[in-house]
């Protein structure tokens, strides 16, 4: 979805300098220590590259590929391999870009309640992350009902019901312990009757070792449709943006329960780099949606592949 | 699974087979697969470079049993010396034994610490500690709901300034209110922050310089990738914290970040947390954190069998009785039982230097074992060391105390002097031939 489009791009980069400073002033330290390019550059590039998570497979696609064409074009000047590296780097993430089919805002005129369910493992960001989209779908004029299924953590209404007040959004709540999927069929119900543009749904942590909590998200997702037969439109994937070669089986084993239309990257101001983008969109060909810049409601950016590479460049 | 990085290993170190020697060159395509499988792990870039060199340097020059896989030998070089790095045995909480015990639980956001604090104040309570738990995350949304409720779970008193902003002053206070309520372990709960956040880091070097606790503990998630390392110097460097928790063990992530940040900042991981039941809390164990790094699996059988195999020492005291006659049956009771704790007569066997090729194709029925057992424990110490003695009406009760027939004592018997005849002629003859026959022993 487009909406989040109108953002300021330079928040991106400020978010993402962090990002930046470590890693490609890391590349142009490599590169203008040496004169010449050489083996040992290339070395030091698939350092960088592995530092930040992209993971020794992709690292390796993308020094390989970059090595090649290097010795195709014959030019090793410190302008020839960042901007070879940086074609490399975008194809990868191209790649999963190309299968996302770009949904915008009339699906979601046609399509009410939209309905955006949110997973994602303990700890990644989910509740945070639902809070933004809401103050996002909010302010770019649509009306969102949170649905909060998340009946088990301690004092998870508590803390998304402070997140919809912030995002000034109505939601839709059942005590600690109560069948999540009451929850959703309560949600969705009253966005029918009340015809509602937006509706999120935030569930439980889950470790996707879980079967059992697995189980029940394919319960959640049942309900959903027996409710609205297109729900869910989206399936958002929310993963913390330190994470490690794990995501990659959290996206997996996730997809054999609900397909995933999207991925969610989330801390991604500190100094972990986020390499776990270009993981996922080399092996899974799930596109990234979002990523999440900071604490505050409005730090959640669009995600575009082109811009993410050009910020994390300049 | 260990397993599968044994069996890489060892089609990595085909050739090596039937070198003398483990050297550069034979061991680079193995050095090449550790490197992976430390990286696919979360280990971060340097800290696996470092760890390839010392493998490397350890295994290198180290002699290539014939009998012993070198993927196995490789495996357990490995193993031995992720344990050791990763602090070697269990690393105990610090107690105040002369006033309240106050830990400070600092990490990233949602890396378990407000879940690891009501685990570890129930754990805590357990060992009859009273103790209050701290609810100075002042940022997160519904942070001290949270915790309250946990605390309520549990029934730990949880201290709170409801309309307090100031994390320092909470801290302060919980320590206050422990000592005036006779609590001795106070343990506080504090937001997440990035670490390069300059505010909270300064927040949480306040707390800590108003408080002087006793032990403070970074929480990490064993999810964590290559910056696993920075976060933790980073606090390190603000805080100095005195142990590492690792978190969300429950899944199958593997946990490289955890060695890197032993690597790195070389303070011992003192928990981990598996789990959201509030008793799933675990004394850190190195051992089990090396076999998840290289993989689940039962990681403990197959390194005591590797140990079993690269005793060179027992090896070739089994190998000097053999030679000189001396191998009575109390050695070959001795040997039952080893096997038994191995798994598998092959391995006995191959414990002979020179033996392993030929002795491969052993065919061994593993249950003879036990009933060959039974009747070795039934001799006398007399009989054992000298089986020359032993006559029919001594077979009889032997059979007769084993609950064994007088066939299976006699066929023992038999087999053991084939045995030595045989080892007596490899010993005259050098008979290579003679092997073979070795290689088809029967246990029935």
């Amino acid at each position: 979805m487009a909406i989040l489009k109108n953002i300021n791009f330079n928040k991106l980069k400020q978010g993402l300098s962090k990002t930046k400073d470590k890693l490609f002033t890391g590349i142009t330290e490599a590169i203008s220590t040496k004169a010449v390019f050489d083996e040992d550059i290339l070395d030091e590039l698939e350092e960088i590259l592995i530092t930040s998570d992209i993971g020794m497979d992709t690292a390796m696609k993308i020094i390989h590929n970059t090595r090649a064409e290097l010795y195709y074009l014959n030019d090793r000047s410190k302008e020839a391999i960042i901007s070879t590296l940086k074609n490399e780097m975008k194809t990868v993430l191209l790649n999963a870009i190309q299968n996302t089919d770009n949904s915008d805002s009339t699906d979601i005129s046609t399509n009410k309640p939209y309905v955006i369910l949110v997973v994602g493992v303990n700890g990644a960001g989910k509740t945070t992350t639902i809070g933004k989209l809401a103050y996002n779908y909010k302010k770019a004029g649509y009306s969102v009902l949170i649905g909060s299924a998340d009946t088990f953590r301690a004092a998870a209404n508590e803390q998304l019901d402070i997140w919809a007040k912030r995002a000034d959004v109505e939601i839709v709540q059942k005590e600690t312990g109560a069948d999540p999927s009451s929850v959703v069929y309560e949600t969705l119900n009253i966005a029918k009757s009340e015809n509602t543009d937006i509706v999120l749904i935030d569930t439980a942590g889950r470790l996707h070792t879980k079967s059992n909590l697995m189980k029940e998200l394919e319960k959640i997702k049942t309900v959903m449709g027996k409710v609205v037969p297109h729900a869910p439109n989206e399936v958002y994937l929310v993963v913390d943006g330190n994470s490690g070669q794990n995501v990659l089986v959290q996206a997996r084993e996730f997809s054999k329960v609900t397909e995933l239309t999207g991925l969610i990257v989330t801390k991604l101001d500190g100094t972990a780099k986020g390499g776990v983008v270009f993981q996922i969109s080399a092996q899974q060909k799930i596109p990234i949606k979002y990523i999440g810049v900071g604490e505050k409601i409005e730090d959640l950016q669009d995600f575009d592949a082109s811009k993410f590479i050009e910020a994390l460049f300049d | 699974m260990l397993e599968d990085l044994t069996l890489k290993f060892d089609k990595a170190l085909k050739k090596v087979t039937g070198q003398g020697r483990l050297t550069e060159q034979n061991i680079s395509d193995t050095m090449r697969e550790l490197r992976r499988v430390l990286l696919d792990a979360d280990v971060n870039y340097k800290v696996a470079k470092s760890f390839i060199d010392d493998v490397k340097e350890r295994a290198l020059g180290k002699e290539v049993l014939a009998s012993v896989s070198p993927g196995q030998h490789i495996t357990k070089i490995l193993y031995d010396r992720l344990t050791e790095l990763m602090g070697g045995s269990m690393s105990e909480l610090t107690i105040n034994p002369t006033g309240p015990t106050v830990i400070l639980m600092v990490g990233l956001q949602g890396s378990g610490k407000t879940t690891f604090s009501a685990k570890l104040a129930k754990y805590l309570k357990d060992r009859n500690r009273k103790v209050l738990l701290t609810a100075a995350d002042v940022y997160r949304p519904a942070a001290k709901d949270q915790l309250k409720t946990l605390g309520k779970q549990i029934s730990i008193p949880v201290f709170s300034i409801d309309e307090s902003k100031d994390a320092v002053t909470i801290s302060e206070e919980s320590v206050k209110y422990a000592k005036e309520n006779n609590l001795d372990t106070i343990i506080i709960d504090t937001a997440g922050r990035l670490h390069v956040d300059e505010d909270l880091m300064n927040e949480v070097k306040q707390i800590k310089e108003t408080v002087n606790p006793t032990e403070i503990l970074f929480v990490v998630d064993s999810m964590s990738g290559q910056d696993a390392v920075n976060s933790a110097k980073a606090f390190h460097d603000a805080v100095y914290f005195d142990g590492v928790v690792l978190t969300k063990l429950d899944g199958d992530s593997r946990g490289g970040a955890a060695l890197s940040i032993k690597a790195v900042v070389d303070v011992p991981i003192k928990f981990s947390s598996l789990g959201e039941k509030l008793d799933s809390i675990e004394i850190f164990h190195p051992d089990r954190l090396a076999s998840r790094i290289l993989g689940k699996g039962d990681v403990v059988s197959l390194v005591e069998k590797a140990q079993a195999q690269i005793d060179e020492k027992e090896a070739e005291d089994l190998e000097k009785k053999l030679l000189s006659n001396k191998f009575d049956l109390e050695d070959f009771l001795k040997q039952i039982k080893m096997i038994k704790k191995m798994g598998s007569i092959q391995s006995l066997l191959g414990m002979i230097p020179g033996l392993g090729a030929n002795i491969k194709n052993a065919d061994v029925d593993e249950k003879q074992l036990v009933k060959v057992e039974s009747i070795i424990q039934s001799m006398t110490k007399q009989e054992r060391k000298t089986p020359k003695i032993l006559n029919g009406s001594r077979r009889k009760r032997i059979a007769r105390g084993s609950g064994n027939t007088i066939q299976d004592v006699n066929r023992l018997i038999k087999q053991f002097n084939e045995m030595n005849k045989m080892m007596k002629m490899f010993k005259s003859n050098k008979n290579r031939k003679m092997l073979k026959n070795f290689g088809n022993l029967k246990f029935n």
